[in-house]
């Protein structure tokens, strides 16, 4: 019954649904996890790396990109989709900058990723991107953390999870999230990533970004002490 | 009158340019910075109609941090000189653009490097090179001074040489110079 809904993604089943932007909601769903964490001097992601086979070069698999200067993207989903998408902004940011003689807002970064991911839910002949983004920067002097999904919608978080689990995780840090800095904010996202993931630096990415400078993957020392203190506690 | 020159020595590369924005016959400013860094360990020195010298510029600037942040790595100072090259050699047929540019550069394990760009996309390799009236006799000063082991120091004192020539020989010398030098450590900015 609900086949005849699922042919094109710009047909409505008769209760409203959009079945393909579900599907993709699910494809992030299933993605790995990624939480992201807005302190008062930085903005954390917390990441789950997927085990890769034993001959591939690890450091080739990175949910972290750069955009611009100083912003970054996290994403839970299909990589490849992700790819495509992260082009896309890094063009944008570099075609903003030669207009307007100054770097784009995250916010801007943000718009035109789900701007993206929006019109691939309403044209003919695609689909849509079975990705979620954590787009991640500072402006002047204040972190920002946005997040896209599927059906193209954006909006600003304090903190936030997507991926597998991410209900659990986002539940977690509605109760546990307080206004943090420096190293307190990675030891919130690693709080938050090991409810749900196995803590050991060697499924799990830490990056962080702070004024001025592109983010940095945490050193795995460095994420294995913090799991260390967190198991002690 | 524009005045545009490069030296590259042992291990470093040197671009000076006249400090003048010009409208006419009327100087509208001396501190026109006409050296754009590209990335940490390029320099691209610019001369040429002030609109499409700082339009042509930009474009080269933003698709260098664009490959970039695309693949991960920089681009070498030959990569960018050979794409402002096939840029301006696309741009001829169509709608030109009056830009000369001198492209001096560092790279690990290459050392400097500098390239002389016309409008008419003519690229070379250059030990030294210049642009407008003033790298007419200038040049040839510079054909005696330089050798292949040229420190710094040296270089330095040829663009003094330099200036004063043009400032000492040339009817219409801009009064004001920027110099950048570009090495292993990257981009700085001197004055003489």
């Amino acid at each position: 019954m609900s086949a005849k809904y699922d042919r094109a993604i710009t047909v409505f089943s008769p209760d409203g649904h959009l079945f393909q932007v579900e599907y993709a909601m699910e494809a992030v769903k299933r993605g790995t996890t990624a939480v992201g964490i807005r302190g008062k001097d930085s903005v954390v992601v917390a990441v789950e790396r997927k085990a890769t086979a034993k001959l591939q070069d690890a450091n080739t698999v990175r949910k972290l990109v750069q955009l611009d200067e100083n912003t970054s993207l996290v994403f839970a989903g299909l990589l490849a989709d992700a790819r495509t998408l992260i082009d896309r902004a890094r063009v944008e940011a570099q075609s903003y900058k030669l207009t307007m003689d100054e770097a784009p807002s995250v916010e801007h970064i943000a718009r035109h990723i789900a701007n993206i991911q929006q019109k691939h839910t309403q044209s003919g002949g695609v689909r849509p991107f079975g990705v979620s983004t954590f787009v991640l920067g500072f402006e002047g002097d204040n972190p920002r953390l946005f997040q896209t999904d599927p059906s193209g919608t954006f909006s600003e978080w304090k903190a936030n999870a997507v991926g597998r689990n991410s209900k659990t995780i986002r539940e977690y840090l509605e109760k546990n999230f307080e206004e943090t800095e420096g190293r307190e904010t990675q030891v919130l996202a690693l709080k938050a990533l090991t409810e749900m993931v196995e803590p050991s630096s060697k499924n799990i990415d830490v990056a962080v970004m702070r004024k001025g400078t592109q983010a940095v993957y945490l050193p795995s020392e460095e994420v294995d002490a913090i799991l260390k203190e967190l198991a002690e506690a | 009158m524009e005045y545009v020159m490069g030296i590259k020595g042992k291990g470093f590369a040197m671009v000076c340019t006249s400090a003048t924005a010009v409208q006419q016959i009327i100087t509208m400013k001396h501190d026109e910075d006409k050296i754009l860094p590209l990335g940490t360990h390029s320099l691209l020195a610019t001369s040429g109609e002030p609109g499409d010298r700082v339009q042509f510029s930009e474009f080269v600037a933003a698709n260098v941090r664009l490959y970039a942040l695309r693949n991960g790595s920089k681009l070498s100072t030959k990569a960018i000189a050979n794409f402002s090259r096939g840029e301006l050699a696309t741009a001829l047929r169509k709608g030109p653009k009056s830009t000369n540019l001198l492209v001096a550069g560092y790279d690990k394990g290459k050392g400097a490097s500098l390239y002389f760009l016309d409008y008419l996309a003519t690229m070379h390799d250059m030990n030294i090179a210049g642009y407008g009236y003033g790298s007419w006799f200038v040049l040839s000063m510079y054909d005696r001074m330089w050798h292949p082991d040229l420190t710094e120091a040296e270089a330095l004192e040829m663009m003094r040489l330099g200036i004063e020539e043009v400032k000492n020989r040339l009817v219409v010398a801009s009064p004001t110079y920027t110099i950048k030098i570009v090495d292993e450590a990257g981009i700085r900015t001197v004055t003489v």
